[in-house]
């Protein structure tokens, strides 16, 4: 049972963030919510990669025993970082929606300057 | 944000060296323990809104400029490509291909090879792993900070503006 | 000489991503000093990608498939230890690199003139060149992950461009809109990457579809990439970023990101044909090649007759071609998903009808044929902005006096889009009506009807932007510079060249991308 804990996690994550974007009218909430499932997935990886009473993937000697995956870490670090990237983005476009509109409401937020 | 109190600042300044430190070392040793350029980076950038947070960002401003933060970044970049390059241009034969790690067990920097069951990690080793984490490194350390520093600038000049 | 050409081709799989990319970072050191150097330097490199393309395209369409390993390496991949940065390039991502090839070098002479009076140009040509290098990526990459990852990167770079005018509310929301739906959509493409890792242990996409083998996790999988790329394509249940993003980007943008959802259309082409090919196609489950063939028709159908009726009630041009756009996309997938349909199971092997093929082969030409015609009515309809500084459709008329060649440019591209001869539009919609009579006549009079409308539309905006008496307003528009009509002008004579002589482009050209299509095995053959 416990091994199927952070697959539960997983799927928890990946269904809060779902619904934060939906639902939620707040845009830094929704930034939030994709930040979740950025996590849910990265979790999601990074437990494919792990194997139980396992050691880290750096020795060149190893003291035995079996090692856990390096492949998934090293995804889950490039989508981190991929992900930072975004965020940033996001956070800085919503950055400008506030200077325009002056609200963070997405239901306030329509029509524009040339319509 | 026009800098916090007193103690804040002195505690920053006590405490940034060590964070520097600390990232700096995560990066030159990402080839041999958990780490890398992007770790690494990330921490000084973290030491870097630390100061940002304690100083404000118009005090930082005065001391770097966003330009200056950019031409890094450019330069981290760019070493990164050539070294990918340099497996390419080093060996013009066609035995040469991008990316290849032509430092690697040679006579230059970094060009020792790993001793097998060896127990002490040798920093002399890895080829141009190490060097492109240096320049990763140098990348995350000026686009993160430009990032926080251009976002708490922006959005001190609104609540200026007083809206 | 034949030397260094001969070296040129062997790498030029990792020079072609590499070079953007450099140059991208480059650019910001060298717009220091001066916007003159920096222009001809961004037009050099991309020029210098563009030939190597053509370079890569030429020998793998004599050769056969390429390889590329980067950081060196046997190219045959053992089963057991299948990670690797691998670019595996065949007909079919030979003839959508031939549209990448295209695209940005005319977006960035279009930009010469037309960006001109804005600031933050060096930040403009190194996304630019980004945005290039990761669409790219896309295209060429044999590697899952790795296309998640440059699909990330056309993201991030395309959301910075489409806000570009900073003082506009309406493209910093549409940048908005359009960085959340693909961080989404990207999120859940590395969600189906984690989850054939974790079962074949592999993220090369010919490895995955060698060891296939159909679980309910696939199954899973197939409808997360598809929903997610489908999303990036702009089919349309998920297609409301589109026209935002397209309306509200500079014109010299809105061009390479056509390029960018043609290279997410070929991402669910090489998913469902490729990844999937081995077992969709199989005995036992061409029953599920006829349910996803009807459930693309169905998606198509709907996506068309959308895009064309929202077309029609538009008042803004960009917008206007933006869903014009939406139908466009339509057709391709129309054909895809009715040459799926016609699978049939004859002696020990799947095969496709003869209209099937046909209707395979009219969808694939198509997607050449619309990044350029939509291309061009998009740089006409920057052009128009340009030079009238406005795009409603209501203010503006009386144009055609004063821009004679952007008239004549428009004429083409509305020619092209609606499928009159002698245009290239023709030559593909004719293959679909064709084939897809044979399949379902229905769907061909849906298909016809919805291409009158589209006519009616051009015919429209043709009347209201560029004839009428001459407006006070704008008796002083000149025609626009050199740099944006040469721009217009490539565009409009592939165009035109095409429609003349469909044959060699279709013989020469597409017959070995749907080749490649649909011959999984050969692609997987290229690294096992």
């Amino acid at each position: 049972m416990a091994f199927y804990v952070p697959y539960i996690a997983v799927v928890a994550l990946i269904l809060i963030g779902l619904y934060a974007v939906v639902f939620k009218r707040n845009l830094i909430k929704i930034v939030i919510g994709i930040t979740f499932i950025e996590c849910g997935v990265n979790l999601f990886l990074i437990t494919l990669g792990y194997r139980e009473k396992s050691i880290a993937p750096i020795y060149t000697s190893s003291p035995g025993g079996i090692m856990s995956l390096p492949v998934p870490q090293a995804l889950t670090l490039t989508s981190i970082v991929i992900g930072v990237a975004v965020l940033a983005l996001m956070l800085s476009l919503v950055v400008h929606i506030y200077r325009h509109y002056k609200t963070l409401d997405a239901r306030k937020i329509i029509g524009g300057d040339e319509e | 944000m026009s800098g916090m109190s007193k103690i804040v600042k002195t505690i920053t300044s006590i405490a940034f060296p060590f964070v520097m430190i600390y990232g700096l070392y995560v990066i030159l040793h990402g080839h041999l323990t958990p780490g890398g350029g992007f770790q690494g980076g990330a921490v000084v950038a973290s030491a870097c809104a630390m100061i940002v947070v304690a100083f404000g960002s118009i005090w930082t401003m005065k001391k770097i400029k966003e330009n200056q933060l950019s031409i890094l970044e450019s330069i981290g970049a760019i070493g990164f490509i050539v070294f990918a390059f340099l497996g390419l241009i080093i060996l013009f034969d066609n035995s040469g291909i991008f990316f290849k790690n032509v430092f690697a067990n040679s006579v230059y920097l970094f060009g020792q090879s790993v001793e097998y069951a060896s127990t002490t990690a040798n920093i002399n080793t890895a080829g141009t792993l190490p060097l492109m984490n240096i320049a990763v490194g140098l990348k995350v350390i000026a686009g993160l900070f430009v990032i926080v520093l251009v976002m708490a600038y922006a959005s001190n000049k609104i609540k200026e503006r007083g809206d | 000489m034949n030397g260094v050409v001969d070296w040129l081709i062997l790498h030029s799989p990792a020079l072609i991503i590499a070079i953007p990319l450099l140059g991208a970072f480059l650019t910001i050191l060298i717009g220091k000093i001066g916007p003159r150097i920096r222009n001809v330097f961004v037009i050099i490199i991309m020029a210098i990608t563009s030939f190597l393309i053509l370079l890569l395209v030429n020998d793998v369409f004599t050769n056969g498939i390429r390889t590329y390993v980067f950081g060196g390496g046997s190219t045959s991949i053992e089963s057991s230890y299948a990670i690797r940065i691998l670019f595996e390039i065949d007909g079919l991502n030979a003839f959508i690199a031939i549209i990448a090839a295209i695209l940005p070098i005319v977006a960035i002479i279009y930009s010469w003139a037309f960006m001109k009076e804005h600031t933050g140009l060096d930040k403009y040509y190194t996304l630019i060149l980004l945005m290039t290098a990761g669409m790219l990526g896309m295209i060429l990459t044999g590697d899952l992950f790795n296309f998640f990852v440059f699909l990330e990167i056309t993201s991030i770079a395309s959301a910075a461009l489409i806000a570009f005018y900073l003082d506009k509310q309406n493209s910093i929301q549409a940048a908005f809109k359009y960085i959340v739906i693909s961080a989404i959509g990207a999120l859940f493409l590395l969600f189906a990457v984690a989850l054939f890792y974790g079962q074949y242990n592999a993220l090369n996409m010919a490895v995955i579809a060698n060891n296939i083998s159909f679980t309910f996790i696939d199954k899973i999988a197939l409808v997360v990439l598809f929903a997610a790329l489908a999303m990036k394509a702009g089919i349309v249940p998920m297609h409301m970023w589109l026209p935002d993003a397209y309306g509200r980007a500079p014109a010299s943008i809105t061009v390479i990101l056509i390029g960018t959802t043609l290279a997410s259309l070929y991402g669910l082409f090489r998913v469902i044909f490729t990844i999937y090919g081995k077992y969709l196609f199989s005995f036992d489950s061409t029953q599920m090649a006829l349910t996803l063939g009807v459930l693309i028709i169905i998606l198509a159908v709907v996506t068309i007759v959308i895009g064309v009726f929202m077309a029609l009630k538009q008042n803004d041009f960009k917008r206007m071609i933006a869903f014009a756009a939406i139908a466009e996309i339509g057709y391709m997938f129309l054909a895809v998903g009715a040459a799926l349909s016609t699978y049939t199971f004859e002696r020990g092997a799947a095969i496709i009808s003869a209209s099937g093929q046909m209707a395979l082969k009219g969808g694939i030409f198509h997607i050449f044929n619309d990044a350029l015609d939509v291309g061009l009515l998009f740089l006409v309809a920057g052009a128009v902005y340009y030079a009238a500084k406005e795009t409603s459709l209501n203010k503006l008329g009386g144009l055609a006096r004063n821009m004679k060649y952007t008239t004549v440019f428009f004429l083409i591209g509305l020619a092209a889009v609606s499928g009159l001869p002698p245009m290239n539009g023709f030559a593909s919609k004719l293959i679909i009506y064709q084939s897809m009579f044979q399949i379902n006549p229905l769907l061909t009079i849906v298909a016809i009807l919805c291409s009158i409308l589209l006519l009616a539309v051009f015919v429209k905006v043709f009347y209201s932007v560029f004839l009428g008496p001459k407006l006070p307003k704008f008796s002083g528009v000149k025609e626009v510079p050199k740099s944006m009509l040469i721009a217009m002008g490539i565009i409009a004579s592939i165009i035109v060249f095409i429609g003349l002589f469909p044959n060699i482009f279709v013989e020469n050209i597409v017959t070995p991308a749907t080749n490649a299509l649909q011959n999984a095995t050969s692609y997987i053959g290229g690294v096992l």
